[in-house]
């Protein structure tokens, strides 16, 4: 692929971390091209989790860097790095139940605006805060329901609010923990199809479980086992791939072990 | 935003309304003691009302929230003692107390959550609790004697006249609610209230919560110290037991009680702890033994507290 671009949207430099005697990240590096969809793959226990916990900024790494479009954001905190343009969406979905939908995604617009240090004024008939939030709203296919209480909304409709509220604050790089995670075949789909819309328009690095929507939505794939990148390539080349299919693809039934 | 048709707010406009018209209606019906009663819980609504700001809206459930009360008291009570009885001088002081030793109270407390605030909530309160009690100058556990009230050097504006007191009370309780009501509609009170939904979140989309939780623990604690003030002008008295641990709990029950998270829970909280305990007490003095199982109930059967129990199911959300 184009390896002359300028500087990766991301890149992970030779990341380690562990736990005790268990090396959950290992030697790992990565590189996201701008514009382009990444998954990460790997069986249970791959060390997936930890990787999203140390890209996001809830852990810190041993050794290694990480650099959001050139820029090293390694000791940067969770909040700092989405102020520099990286933010997650969570695999447990992590939304604010009590609010509306539109609550929900207009604070998320709030905190793109700056500093909250505002006392006064009403928030809620702020049409800076509820125009941007309307407008992504009805983008991500949730417009008819901006005043349902978030926790009334159905399980596929959460997720997909759980990523607009990611998407409110401007990403340069959307990392999506599991956006699949608990769907059923139906729900999966609408899934896929709703990232599918947003391919090109965002850079992402999509951590997940589900083979069918990796293999739909994924530019280039890397595959973890045991906290080590065995191998990274367009999905084509990742199916011919014989050392994932020795690990991981072809054998089905370790699938969900390990 | 106000529905009348909602019991809960039928029961606030009777508080709010009998707030109002006590010291003419007390003494016309031959009970002129029920004039200092209202006084004394308005100024613990006051106090619940800023408690309810961290507590309700924020989700820091501070067990020494009572403390601030007697900061803002003893500096009232201090000054006083040394012959500063000028307000202009006694309550800048006493709201910058109050906001640098929340603000230090708070840095400490906020790194912790759950029960841990709790326990270190409470024991920096009782620091300060027993600094009072040792502190024999200023009549340790006897309490202190104020001579005289703030004197705001006004013509018209003395609060030794006792209906100037009263009103005094009163406007500061109005003013607690309307102030309120102004932050939790804030952008600030919109990242108060999502830090107490889901603090996780809330970082995740770019903003470090602490800042803010600390900066209402502020907020709350200057509150409770101006009501502390008030209660030091009104009993021409300060004592270290309006901080000790258990006024915390009666804080933290008048709030419960009331209807946490909602405007005016505290003050209906606050009168109907302060009334029942008062007309239980005349009844039997082992009139504990009927209150402490009714606040069990409340929590029990009415986890929204009066507002909560008052309010139809329809209008709730």
């Amino acid at each position: 692929m184009s390896s002359a671009a300028a500087n990766p949207a991301l890149e992970a430099r030779t990341l380690r971390k562990s736990f005790g005697g268990l090396t959950a990240t290992d030697n790992l590096s990565l590189e996201v091209a701008a514009g382009e969809i990444h998954a990460v793959i790997g069986p249970n226990g791959a060390g997936k989790t930890t990787f999203v916990n140390l890209l996001s900024g809830l852990m810190k790494p041993d050794a290694g860097d990480i650099l959001l479009e050139g820029r090293d954001i390694t000791r940067l905190s969770a909040p700092a790095r989405v102020k520099q343009g990286l933010v997650r969406s969570f695999q447990i979905t992590s939304i604010f139940r009590d609010f509306t939908v539109l609550e929900n995604v207009m604070l998320s617009v709030q905190a793109g605006q700056g500093h909250s240090f505002r006392f006064w004024a009403p928030a809620a008939k702020d049409e800076s805060l509820r125009g941007p939030a309307r407008e992504l709203l009805e983008k991500v296919g949730l417009g008819d329901r901006i005043d349902v209480v978030a926790g009334n909304l159905a399980h596929g409709e959460q997720r997909q609010l759980e990523i607009a509220i990611s998407l409110a604050t401007h990403p340069r790089l959307l990392l999506l923990d599991e956006p699949m995670a608990g769907m059923g075949p139906e729900e999966s789909q609408g899934m896929i199809e709703f990232l599918k819309a947003l391919k090109g328009e965002y850079t992402m690095l999509l951590i997940e479980h589900d083979m069918d929507a990796v293999f739909a939505l994924a530019d280039r794939i890397t595959v973890l086992v045991y906290g080590k990148a065995i191998a990274t390539g367009t999905p084509d080349e990742i199916r011919g791939d014989a050392a994932v299919r020795a690990a991981y693809l072809g054998d089905d039934s370790s699938e969900g072990a390990a | 935003m106000i529905e009348l048709r909602n019991p809960a707010n039928i029961l606030t406009a009777i508080v709010i309304g009998l707030c109002a018209v006590v010291p003419f209606l007390a003494p016309a019906l031959g009970e002129p003691f029920y004039v200092i009663v209202f006084a004394r819980i308005m100024i613990w609504a006051i106090a619940a009302v800023s408690l309810n700001l961290i507590m309700g809206y924020g989700g820091m459930i501070s067990f020494g929230h009572a403390v601030y009360l007697g900061i803002g008291g003893y500096t009232i009570g201090i000054l006083a003692f040394h012959g500063v009885n000028n307000a202009w001088i006694q309550w800048p002081l006493g709201i910058g107390i109050c906001a640098l030793i929340s603000l230090i109270f708070g840095a400490i407390s906020l790194r912790t959550r759950g029960v841990y605030f709790i326990m270190i909530t409470l024991a920096l309160a009782q620091m300060i609790f027993f600094l009072s009690v040792s502190a024999e100058r200023y009549g340790s556990d006897d309490g202190l004697n104020i001579l005289g009230r703030s004197d705001f050097g006004l013509p018209f504006y003395n609060l030794s006249d006792k209906l100037t007191m009263y009103y005094t009370i009163f406007a500061f309780l109005l003013l607690s609610v309307f102030v309120s009501w102004r932050l939790i509609h804030s952008r600030f009170g919109v990242v108060m209230r999502a830090a107490k939904s889901n603090d996780t979140r809330v970082q995740a989309v770019g903003v470090s919560t602490y800042r803010y939780r600390l900066t209402a623990f502020v907020i709350a604690g200057v509150m409770c110290g101006i009501a502390g003030m008030l209660q030091a002008n009104l009993e021409n008295f300060v004592s270290p037991d309006m901080m000790n641990w258990p006024r915390s709990g009666e804080l933290i029950f008048m709030v419960v009680l009331g209807g946490m998270s909602t405007l005016f829970g505290p003050v209906t909280g606050a009168f109907v702890f302060l009334m029942l305990s008062e007309i239980l007490s005349t009844w039997t003095i082992h009139w504990h033994i009927i209150f402490g199982p009714f606040l069990v109930l409340v929590v029990i059967f009415a986890r929204g507290g009066i507002a909560g129990l008052l309010t139809p199911r329809a209008a709730r959300e």
